[in-house]
């Protein structure tokens, strides 16, 4: 375990995770480690079970077998983790920054405002607008800036730039890159290379 | 503390918003209040007689009628993901959605119950104490049918089912919420019927998000 210059001391072990989906083994046999300031690429075809193997970290799937092990001094790993799923969690008639609003208030260590998060992510201009009017790719954008609301030092990307153009990739390239930097966390599910060094776990569809 | 606020304050002001059908269960509940005389006929002893029972249960169906969305929304959406990540315990978190749900949908019934109860010729007191037994019982029918709201996440279509399922919950509510008034008429006092009442709201404000918590977890996937 290492300690880094954004003080979190934290790691994830997962081993032996089995998962299964509708009564069918999706995930078998899955194991991996993550420190801080380390990224994992997690690839594979379609129906590989990639987005399972996300959510069942996060607990939002019952695993059949197997450990996840947060070691962290502070946090449990329910309230250490940054979930970005194919759903935005936008509500269509409140503003973008109504959206946001809520998920500033989660636990964790406070980061920034509505208003600082969506100018990061570039929409700091449709601060008004009620998703319903935004675009597929804004509505990434505005789920991204969640992120950065509150600081929790384990983030689960789910193909965290589809619809996204070619502009909104490299801003959030340079954020994940931050994130890590500070000594987080980031667990990708992707088919894309990720902007940031990472090592890669192939899992594979049966 | 700061979240379930915001919570409840969200869960109310979408409900309030557009399509969040607060208003729609307040005008069914109107609809019910008007078509009543109809049916009954121009008879006004009758009529004021069976008013407080009728308010209870317009107001009971416009209350099941709202539930089916609570939480199905949220998981569509993908909220309540992140709700299950906010580091509360889904419990709270239950109960936060049903505070604001009653308060965009069940307060208004209360406030408008007086109203509604000269619609069909009530006296001033059975009006009063309907209105009381309406603002300690709704809060009740709305944990109790949080229950069922958490029950039918998993499934694709709700809609009326809620209410099936929960109608038979709430009939102690009904009965206390209707005999308090009743009680009062023939001189014996509301206060026994009330308080029972207040225990079923306490009771079931308990109950409720813990078996609806449980339920939500068990249609985790």
């Amino acid at each position: 375990m290492t300690a880094l210059p954004g003080g979190i001391v934290a790691r994830l072990e997962v081993s032996g995770l089995q998962v299964k989906r509708g009564g069918r083994p999706v995930l078998e046999g899955i194991g991996f480690t993550l420190e801080p300031g380390e990224a994992l690429a997690v690839t594979g075809r379609n129906g590989a079970g990639k987005s399972t193997l996300l959510r069942a970290v996060a607990g939002l799937v019952p695993r059949e077998a197997g450990r996840i092990d947060w070691t962290s001094e502070d946090v449990p790993l329910v309230e250490a983790t940054h979930y970005f799923g194919h759903l935005d969690a936008l509500k269509p008639t409140l503003s973008t920054a109504d959206n946001l609003a809520l998920w500033s208030k989660v636990a964790g260590r406070p980061g920034l405002s509505a208003i600082e998060a969506l100018e990061a992510v570039g929409l700091d201009h449709l601060e008004d607008l009620p998703a319903a009017y935004l675009s597929a790719g804004q509505r990434r954008r505005v789920a991204f800036a969640r992120l950065l609301l509150v600081r929790r030092p384990l983030w689960l990307l789910d193909e965290p730039t589809a619809a996204l153009d070619i502009a909104a990739e490299a801003t959030f390239g340079a954020l994940l890159a931050d994130h890590i930097a500070a000594g987080g966390l980031a667990l990708v599910a992707t088919h894309r290379p990720l902007p940031v060094a990472a090592r890669t776990l192939a899992i594979g569809a049966r | 503390m700061g979240f379930l606020l915001a919570l409840a304050g969200r869960t109310a002001r979408l409900s309030l918003g557009a399509g969040g059908g607060a208003f729609t269960g307040l005008v069914f509940f109107l609809s019910v209040v008007a078509v009543v005389p109809f049916g009954v006929g121009p008879d006004l002893p009758l009529l004021s007689r069976i008013a407080p029972a009728m308010l209870w249960i317009a107001a009971l169906l416009a209350t099941l009628l709202g539930l089916d969305r609570l939480f199905q929304d949220d998981r569509d959406d993908g909220s309540l993901d992140q709700l299950l990540l906010s580091g509360q315990p889904l419990e709270l978190i239950v109960l936060a959605k049903a505070a604001g749900h009653w308060l965009a949908t069940g307060l208004p019934l209360v406030i408008g119950a007086p109203l509604f109860g000269l619609m069909l010729g009530a006296g001033g007191e059975a009006i009063a104490l309907v209105t009381l037994t309406l603002l300690i019982g709704t809060p009740a029918l709305t944990f109790i049918g949080a229950i069922g709201a958490a029950l039918i996440t998993a499934m694709r279509r709700g809609g009326l089912i809620v209410a099936v399922l929960v109608l038979p919950f709430t009939i102690p509510v009904l009965i206390f919420g209707v005999s308090a008034v009743g009680a009062a008429a023939s001189g014996q006092g509301p206060a026994t019927p009330l308080m029972i009442l207040a225990a079923l709201t306490l009771a079931s404000s308990v109950a409720g998000p813990i078996a609806a918590a449980a339920a939500l977890r068990a249609a985790l996937d």
